[in-house]
Parts: structure tokens; sequence; C-alpha cells
């Protein structure tokens, strides 16, 4: 039976993969596409940026940064690292704990980013809680550099958690 | 001084630094 203990944590790695791709896929073609285009784009198409691609996109990305977080931590804690990994390994001596500790840090601190700064300001630039076109501004402003903060975390993010496994665990 | 975060470029170069400062954080705590 291939239903052992391995297969379910190996199940919630392959769902924290796909999870992730979601998330930090969408993160980068708001980086690397649609910020940068929007400029280009005249006026009287942008609403179908704004008001159609851009809130499906959020509604994805946000639940897939959800997923990803739920995901990984139940593998850390079926995997039997995650105490070792919150503390960073400090004192454990096991590089790859302390690589996977830092990489979860990394991908905790863009979650909240996503659903706490990210989010609830998109909520007032693309008009579903009421702000006033001052706010909505400065929201727009706050948003899309959290957004870029996320895109910068994101690379120190993938390299912790792909050199846990398959650097660091090398010894 | 211009937020270094406005320029695609210069966030992903940061991004690559802070991968660099990642590994040799790992090695100093283990």
């Amino acid at each position: 039976m291939f239903v052992t203990h391995e297969w379910w944590e190996f199940a919630f790695r392959w769902l924290h993969i796909i999870s992730g791709i979601m998330w930090i896929g969408l993160l980068w073609y708001f980086n690397f596409v649609q910020t940068p285009s929007m400029p280009k784009i005249p006026d009287e198409q942008k609403p179908a940026i704004s008001k159609v691609i851009a809130p499906t996109a959020l509604f994805w990305f946000r639940w897939g940064a959800m997923a990803t977080i739920i995901t990984g931590l139940i593998l850390a804690g079926m995997s039997g690292f995650l105490g070792s990994a919150l503390k960073l390994g400090i004192g454990d001596h096991v590089a790859k704990n302390t690589a996977i500790g830092l990489g979860m840090w990394l991908g905790a601190i863009m979650w909240f980013n996503v659903w706490f700064i990210i989010w609830p300001n998109q909520k007032k630039v693309l008009g579903i809680v009421n702000a006033t076109p001052d706010e909505k501004k400065k929201a727009g402003r706050v948003a899309g550099l959290t957004s870029r903060t996320n895109t910068m975390l994101s690379v120190p993010m993938l390299y912790c958690m792909a050199s846990a496994s398959h650097y660091f665990a090398m010894g | 001084m211009k937020n270094p975060l406005d320029s695609l470029g210069q966030t992903v170069l940061l991004g690559f630094i802070l991968a660099l400062v990642a590994h040799l954080l790992i090695r100093a705590i283990a």
C-alpha cells in the first residue's frame, strides 16, 4: 500500500509546491508583467485589467499564499523539523533546518504582507471598500511597494527552501 | 533618494544579494 506516512508527507510537499507556484507565479505576473504594462495600455482599455483580470489574479494570489503556508506548516510538522526550523536551527547545528527555517520565516513575512498589507490596500484601489481618491493613491503606492518587497524576498526565500533539501542536506 | 524597489531590476538584484546573505547566515548559524 502506498498510503504510508512517507506518502502523506510527500503529498503535502506536492500540494505545497503547487500552491507555492500559484502564489509566486502570480506575484511575478503582477511585478514582471501587469504593473510595467499598465502605463502602455490606453485609458479606455485599462478597466479590462483593473476590473476583470486583477481581481481574479488577486483572488488566486492571496488564497495561493494561504494554501502555501498551511501545507508548508503541515509538511514541516510531519517531517519533524518544525520546532528546530522556527528557531532557525540555532544550537542544533543542522544546516538543513537553519536553511528551511530561514525560508519559512521569509515565506511567513511574505504571507503576512499579502493578507495584512497588500490585500487590504488593493481593496481600496479596486473600489471593494470605499476610499477617497487620495486614499486610493496612497493605498496603491503601499500595495505596490509591498508587492515589490515580496518579489525581492522571493529570491532568498526560494534559495533557502530549495537549498535546504538539495544543497545543505548533503552535509 | 529614489526607492530602489521602484526599479524592477534593482528589486531582483537586491533579492540575489539577500540570497547570498542568507547562504552566509545559514553557514554561520549551522
